[in-house]
């Protein structure tokens, strides 16, 4: 693309000689946003990927750092800091950082770059705080850091420019909590500094925008509309499941055809099934790789590097690679499952082909009927160019009160000061000033109504009223807790020594939760890292496993990278099943599927909800059809069980997928008043008694409470040395939500898990819309619709959480084992 | 009455509930490692617990108390988090626990955390108490002694059906030893499968965990995969961080 003429003038001439040096012409986005620059404003760029969007970012800063005057010989420099650059991933701030001394070696512009992440020694991060280089590349968490030392006011007193890179995949997290207030904070030290946010394409920029405090808007050019194909057969699509088994000889031809794939899936456990099945079929030993979250990061920077080096086929991946750095030699993505949002489909159809100008390939592979009607919601979104907008969230209690700690450590602050400044940054815009202040009282003493803790407080008044911190063991704790990402506890899995016993070592091939390992018995195989493996047992802090080659291995059910359906998404799903005169886009049998539902049941307009009760077996079912995702009908379903447990109806469980929920009982349900059923008032005193003691609302409580400094963040390793301070945030939760149950912590926990896990919000906006707009249908078979249902119910584990119930059926089998008489006892006892 | 029957070196005893050990015969009611101001020792440390602990565990013992009214009552040991606990409780719980105390004859056992309670409290200090065919004593002795009855080691056991599992506080006996859960509101807890607890058994042995509404029973030994648990954040102390982190 040949920019204007008179628009090159915007570049010096070493820049210019350098571009067409290299023959090309700078973008029309990038020459904007040097004009941009010239005038000192903010700018979002939101473009595709693959529009030299980063040069972009750094254009600006590199033009004004080219025209400082030359350093004097035999005077030390007194340089500043200039641009800060700030990504998702380290590794992204790594690879940018290489990207850009291109350029800049081959323009010989006297600028330093340099990274900071978690992996940067301490001697250089502390060189950095005094000698900073021109150019810094870092993530939210170390800026956090940054903030918070001593040294910040005057580290950032000269900064130019602030470069925010995928903000459209932090703006609106709990990271971009932590990076909203680190930006209200370089404001203060640095009014005169621009901001550049880089975003993919989003469907509202204006939350981006507000989010960098204000800019204008540039757009790059869009790039070639892709080529979106469904695989669907017209003679089978399975009912339910999530693995594409049926479609893996096509998906390997996919393969086959192109140069280097992209294979996404959804979770970790069906990256590992995928991988499994493709290398079933791959007779011709393709290069195929695995790559995901709980691989060992050498096993992933293995997969990362031969990807770089194009010698792989093809690679099979969860969201792990869906922002990241770029691979020039993907041609093809094949999204297996369902694509859960427009926007995401976009980013990761994004990942192929890094030329605007010929359209990105990609393959959707629809697992089940309810996907087929995803994938072509998802792909008539894309090509109409409509993205799912994103609820905006509201800036954690939580991560303010880490924000207000950091301040308190880099130097004493005004309380008025602060919370002008925190309110300054948009998810905080709403922030009162009583909850301000209460998160200030809780940093300072745990803010409870007994005031038990005053002498010990962390941060104390100073004489003139400013905050300050009262220990500098306080500062050091605040160091060792900084960032938002909990994990949860990951347990290592050792691939045992062969003929060696289980604890003499291994191989680390990966991690696991915790919880998923606990569930395993000595001899259990499951699915890991590309291998059947056969648990052996647990030594030390390690799973011991050997390879094996069980077919019927269990596989790990992790809970990672399962994010719901979008609303936006779940609308277009809802509108496509209510018209049939569409339904002929689909496969004969999906249409087949919904035009038997239409003649069985009813197919629900749009606003509507259908309930469905019919009797199967022994058991009673109702199952209903909200379409809004995984976590909001769990939640719907906990609730639900409630209800129907006090009218008696007798329910035994309860399975969710992102579509329906199904609920199954002793008794009839078909008789009840639906309306009153899901009436609102469920989100009340039901879901209050539910959260009392759910596992679920207890893990986002201990992530809150880490999060926000009241309880020590658990390193690898750290435990072993019995240091660490240890006790059950469980029981803290309960002792707090007994005494204080308005605690501000009790306050950052439930808003939350209303966004996060518990999905409430959701659920919340469904029951309104669907209030009075029920239809119920009883039936006296188990209907079309409702099948996919049922399927996972023997698939999932029921969904639902350890109640006491598990106490008593574990005494009772533990009392049947040890009453029953068979055979070989009854020989024993005959000799 | 909530609570499971067992004998224990020919004592007929009631595991409570609440995590108490009730011994009918002598009307005795044992506490173990009730851990009093833990939370105020951690906010001395810069981690501001929610200061209700030290009533939360009071509370619950009086609960406990006037379902027995038991004439003697013990504390297994670990009483007070640290030395200095019992001066930081403020009056109202101060009060609680010198009603408590006047109700019944105390017998207060030394724990690793309390050498010695406070003087206030009244009562008999001892290292060990012998009674009947039982032994009380804070920590599990090194050599087997029928009839032992210790604290100190926190137990705990996950129990897993049907890929959920629960954690929970349980006591645990082979017919001829016991050790006692912990009672405080945050005391942590050690698993059955760390050879602190299982080592003490040289046979089978149960498990008795401590629900809502009652005590269930559960697999002791050849479960340890399904009790096994590191320590985290999350759930409790290991053996190492118990003895570096809740001593003294």
């Amino acid at each position: 693309m040949l920019a204007r003429a008179e628009d090159t003038s915007l570049l010096p001439q070493r820049f210019a000689a350098w571009f067409a040096a290299r023959g090309w012409a700078p973008r029309a986005h990038q020459l904007a946003l040097i004009e941009h620059a010239m005038r000192g404003e903010s700018v979002l760029l939101v473009a595709p990927t693959g529009g030299g969007k980063t040069l972009a970012g750094f254009l600006p800063s590199l033009i004004d750092l080219a025209r400082r005057p030359p350093r004097r010989p035999g005077m030390p420099g007194q340089r500043a800091l200039h641009t800060l650059y700030i990504s998702p991933l380290k590794a992204l701030a790594v690879d940018v950082a290489r990207n850009l001394e291109a350029p800049v070696a081959e323009m010989g512009l006297p600028i330093r770059i340099e990274t900071r992440t978690g992996d940067t020694s301490a001697s250089k991060r502390q060189r950095q705080k005094t000698l900073p280089p021109d150019i810094l590349l870092t993530t939210p968490e170390q800026l956090a850091l940054l903030i918070a030392s001593r040294e910040a006011p005057r580290l950032f007193e000269n900064l130019k420019a602030v470069v925010l890179d995928e903000l459209h995949a932090l703006y609106n997290s709990k990271r971009g909590d932590l990076l909203a207030l680190g930006l209200a904070r370089l404001r203060t030290l640095a009014p005169a500094h621009r901001t550049v946010g880089l975003s993919a394409t989003v469907a509202d920029p204006k939350p981006l925008i507000d989010f960098m405090g204000g800019g204008e808007l540039v757009r790059g050019l869009a790039g070639a509309a892709p080529r979106i194909s469904i695989l669907a057969s017209d003679t089978y699509v399975p009912w339910a499941g999530h693995i594409a088994r049926y479609a893996m000889a096509d998906v390997l031809e996919a393969i086959k055809r192109a140069k280097t794939s992209l294979v996404f899936v959804n979770t970790r456990a069906n990256a590992e099934r995928t991988f499994q099945e493709l290398w079933r079929l791959n007779t011709d030993n393709l290069a195929i790789a695995l790559h995901h979250g709980s691989l060992a990061p050498a096993q992933r920077r293995k997969v990362e590097s031969a990807m770089t080096r194009g010698d792989l086929r093809a690679v099979v991946c969860t969201s792990t690679l869906d922002l990241g750095i770029d691979w020039g030699a993907v041609d093809n993505v094949i999204c297996i499952g369902a694509p859960k949002g427009a926007a995401r489909l976009v980013q990761r159809i994004g990942r192929a082909n890094h030329r605007l100008d010929e359209p990105s390939q990609a393959l959707l592979v629809p697992s089940n009927r309810f996907e087929v009607l995803e994938c072509e919601a998802a792909r008539d979104a894309v090509m109409a160019n409509e993205l799912d907008g994103e609820r905006l969230r509201v800036g954690g209690l939580d991560v303010l009160a880490q924000h207000v700690l950091g301040s308190a450590c880099s130097k004493p602050f005004d309380a008025d000061k602060l919370f002008a400044e925190v309110t300054s940054a948009s998810p905080y815009a709403h922030l009162s000033r009583e909850d301000f202040d209460k998160v200030v009282d809780f940093v300072a003493t745990g803010g409870y109504a007994l005031k038990r803790y005053d002498r010990y407080a962390r941060l104390r008044k100073t004489p003139e009223g400013k905050w300050r911190v009262s220990h500098p063991r306080v500062a050091q704790q605040y160091r060792m807790n900084v960032g938002v990402i909990v994990e949860d506890p990951m347990i290592d899995i050792r691939l045992q020594a062969k003929g060696r016993p289980t604890g003499a070592g291994g191989r680390v091939l990966g991690q696991m939760e915790e919880y998923f390992v606990e569930q395993l018995a000595p001899g259990d195989t499951f699915v890991f890292a590309g291998d059947v493996l056969r648990f052996e047992g647990m030594h030390e802090d390690a799973a011991y496993v050997s390879r094996t080659h069980d077919p019927e291995a269990q596989v790990p059910s992790y809970n990672g990278g399962k994010f719901p359906l979008s609303t936006f998404l779940a609308q277009r799903v809802r509108e496509m099943v209510s018209k049939p005169e569409t339904w002929h886009v689909f496969p004969d049998p999906v249409n087949e599927w919904l035009r038997i539902q239409e003649w069985r049941s009813v197919i629900p307009q749009p606003g509507q909800l259908l309930v469905e009760t019919f009797p199967r077996g022994s058991k009673e079912y109702l199952v209903c059809y909200p379409f809004e995702g995984r976590l909001a009908h769990q939640t719907l379903g906990m609730l639900l069980t409630r209800r129907l447990e006090r009218l008696r109806m007798r329910p035994l469980g309860f399975s969710a997928n992102e579509y329906a929920l199904a609920i199954w009982a002793l008794r009839d349900m078909g008789g009840l008043n639906m309306d009153r059923l899901f009436d609102e008032d469920m989100l009340g005193d039901d879901l209050d008694a539910w959260l009392a003691e759910s596992n679920l609302y207890k893990r986002t409580f201990r992530n809150c409470a880490i999060i926000a400094g009241l309880i020590e963040r658990r390193f690898p390793g750290k435990e072993k040395t019995g240091r660490q301070v240890t006790f059950s945030s469980d029981l803290i939760y309960d002792v707090l939500r007994e005494h204080e149950p308005d605690h501000i912590l009790l306050r950052a926990t439930y808003e939350d898990a209303a966004t996060g896990l518990l999905d409430i919000a959701r659920l919340s906006e469904m029951l309104a819309r669907v209030k009075s707009r029920i239809v119920t249908r009883r039936l006296d078979r188990v209907s079309p619709l409702a099948v996919p249902a049922l399927l996972e119910i023997s698939k999932e584990m029921v969904a639902g959480e350890a109640h006491e119930d598990i106490l008593r059926e574990a005494e009772e089998s533990l009392i049947a084992d040890a009453m029953r008489i068979d055979e070989k006892s009854c020989e024993r006892g005959r000799n | 009455m909530e609570g499971t029957e067992i004998d224990l070196n020919g004592e007929r005893l009631v595991l409570d509930v609440s995590g108490a050990l009730w011994w009918p015969a002598r009307a005795m009611l044992v506490f173990s490692d009730i851990h009093l101001e833990k939370g105020s020792s951690f906010a001395m440390r810069g981690q501001m617990l929610p200061p209700y602990d030290t009533r939360t565990a009071l509370k619950r013992m009086q609960a406990v108390i006037a379902r027995h009214a038991p004439k003697t009552i013990m504390s297994l040991g670990d009483a007070f988090h640290d030395r200095d606990a019992a001066e930081r409780l403020d009056a109202d719980e101060r009060a609680m626990l010198s009603r408590l105390s006047q109700g019944a004859d105390w017998i207060w056992i030394t724990g690793n955390h309390d050498p010695a309670p406070p003087s206030w409290l009244g009562g008999e200090i001892v290292e060990e108490y012998r009674l009947g065919g039982l032994v009380f004593r804070h920590e599990p002795g090194v050599f087997f002694l029928p009839g032992e009855i210790a604290g100190h080691l926190h137990p705990c056991t996950t129990v897993t059906m049907r890929g959920r599992s629960l954690r929970r506080r349980c006591f645990v006996a082979d017919g001829a030893r016991m050790v006692l859960p912990a009672f405080g509101a945050y005391a942590g807890g050690l698993d059955l499968w760390e050879p602190a607890i299982h080592a003490l058994f040289q046979g089978a042995f149960g498990a008795y965990v401590l629900g809502q509404t009652r005590v269930y029973a559960a697999k002791g030994r050849g479960d340890y995969h399904s009790a096994r648990r590191k320590a985290s954040d999350d759930s409790q102390p290991s053996r190492m961080a118990m003895n570096t982190v809740e001593s003294p």
